[in-house]
């Protein structure tokens, strides 16, 4: 529980980073994210194999974390707690692909072990993309920004409201559970009996308060649009940003970088 | 402006699951008049409120703002007119910004965004939360969520003002200034509130309402005086008409 409720004043944290003023954060939420879905749409294009060519694409995190003055440690706690996904996705892939790729003298590294980094690079790069995106925008402005797309206010209203009822639904989960715990002593954990009205509780309370909200929007209004009053003006530097990073992604998707450079290297060396 | 005006005729409500909540409810309440609706829990206060918006319709009777009578077609207009204040402040605060949040009925409404600012700003400044304008309003303390709330409903400029307990979890200060703060307004004021001490403070008037009936309706005063009907209803003297335990004073 307590787990929970410090989890929750870590979402708040984001918020507050979110209301920092740096370079990164003066960019248009616009253009932050088309480029973050431009990166994102180009790492998941890379062949299953893929590694090393995917590394350049490390820049551009690494630049919204620098400018953006993100603390690293708050993105990779983050990425820690919802890596169990990404691992379990790609644990079994050196068991079952036993294909040798690459020989570094008399280590055979197999497609299955180069797979399991593929996977979990991609994982890396794309939620740290997305989290930043967050962290340096505000979710509230790149919700504004798919407004602005054109993607239908029915599921930006959805976004905008879980993102701000996340919080008090999971204190209500919290409360429920606490008034559990203090009432059985002896037990640990919640058994599946106590699990399913505890669940169901929770699920009855979510709609009541739904409907609350919903007429509490009614009466001021709400007509199923939001108007955030934030105006938005892409300027010139937006527009730089975009085709700067699109034009590097794009040069890092068909050219090996790290390749060339090795290459080059040895070339100089020799 | 007769839009002032609150009128309820005969109303009956029933709950779908056949709980009737509502059973012949009349009054009419005046340009500028501040009520008081009390009553035990379950008594039909808040369905009483639902109904003053068209949040809810009335299984029989009407309910009348001004000259416009609450249906379905009135509506806009009706909620443009009456400004609803929820119990619990997390229900009606909803955007990511307390500014949003206030912006939020004006830019609905159709203003023009300089507009829309001004009412802001000022609707901050009545309930003296301008500093808050950029916070997230789940991050603020009770009582800051209560005069947001009321800030986004004052930002629509509303003639008449419902309130389902305003004061309900705040702490002494908090509701202290919640009480100075509806003191000042001039709206035709309906509230629904267990703080009778707060009905003596800000109301001309208390509605008492019991198993969905007006049982008693006049000046805070003469009601509270009434002992078996306050203990009919399931209430109690205002602390302050009390005789003081400590200092032996008092009636």
């Amino acid at each position: 529980m307590a787990a929970i409720e410090s989890a929750l004043l870590q979402t708040g944290r984001l918020d507050t980073l979110a209301r920092q003023d740096t370079a990164v954060h003066r960019i248009d939420p616009r253009a932050k994210v088309i480029t973050t879905a431009c990166f994102v749409l180009l790492v998941v294009s890379f062949d299953k194999y893929t590694v090393a060519a995917m590394i350049p694409f490390l820049v551009y995190p690494l630049a919204l974390l620098t400018v953006g003055r993100v603390p690293p440690g708050f993105v990779l706690t983050r990425l820690a707690l919802v890596s169990p996904f990404a691992v379990v996705i790609g644990v079994f892939n050196p068991l079952i692909d036993h294909e040798p790729m690459v020989r570094l003298g008399p280590v055979v590294i197999t497609g299955g072990w180069l797979s399991f980094a593929s996977i979990l690079l991609r994982f890396l790069l794309t939620l740290s993309a997305a989290l930043l995106l967050i962290a340096t925008t505000g979710f509230n402005r790149v919700c504004l920004a798919l407004e602005r797309f054109r993607v239908p206010p029915v599921f930006v209203v959805q976004l905008l409201l879980l993102y701000r009822y996340l919080f008090v639904l999971a204190r209500e989960a919290a409360r429920v559970l606490r008034a559990y715990r203090l009432r059985a002593i002896r037990s640990r954990g919640v058994s599946l009996r106590v699990y399913g009205s505890l669940v169901g509780s929770l699920l009855l309370r979510t709609l009541d308060r739904g409907q609350r909200v919903y007429t509490a929007m009614g009466c001021r209004g709400f007509n199923g649009i939001l108007h955030p009053s934030i105006p938005l003006r892409f300027r010139t530097v937006d527009a730089a940003f975009v085709f700067g990073w699109c034009a590097f992604f794009i040069v890092a998707r068909l050219y090996p970088l790290p390749q060339h450079l090795g290459h080059a290297v040895l070339e100089f060396l020799s | 402006m007769s839009h002032h005006l609150v009128e309820a005729r005969d109303l009956y409500y029933a709950y779908p699951d056949g709980t009737a909540a509502l059973r012949g409810v009349s009054f009419r309440f005046t340009h500028g008049e501040s009520v008081g609706v009390v009553g035990a829990n379950g008594a039909g206060k808040s369905t009483l409120l639902l109904h003053l918006n068209g949040c809810l319709s009335p299984g029989r009777g009407a309910v009348r703002i001004g000259d416009v009578q609450v249906t379905r077609k009135t509506l806009p207009d009706v909620r443009r007119t009456v400004g609803m204040v929820f119990q619990d402040p997390d229900d009606q605060l909803f955007m990511p910004s307390v500014r949003e949040e206030v912006a939020f009925g004006p830019l609905n409404a159709g203003l023009a965004p300089e507009e829309v600012e001004d009412r802001v700003s000022k609707a901050l400044e009545t309930v003296d939360a301008s500093h808050l304008a950029d916070r997230p309003p789940f991050r603020l303390s009770g009582g800051e969520k209560r005069a947001v709330a009321i800030a986004s409903v004052l930002s629509l400029e509303p003639d008449v003002l419902v309130m389902d307990e305003p004061t309900a979890n705040l702490d002494p200060h908090a509701r202290r200034k919640t009480i100075d703060l509806l003191r000042s307004f001039h709206h035709t004021r309906v509230i629904a509130t267990h703080d009778l001490d707060l009905v003596l403070d800000v109301c001309t008037r208390a509605l008492v309402l019991h198993h969905g009936q007006v049982a008693a309706d006049g000046s805070p005063a003469d009601v509270f005086r009434d002992e078996a009907l306050l203990a009919a209803c399931h209430l109690e003297k205002p602390l302050r008409m009390q005789a003081c335990p400590v200092c032996g004073t008092g009636d």
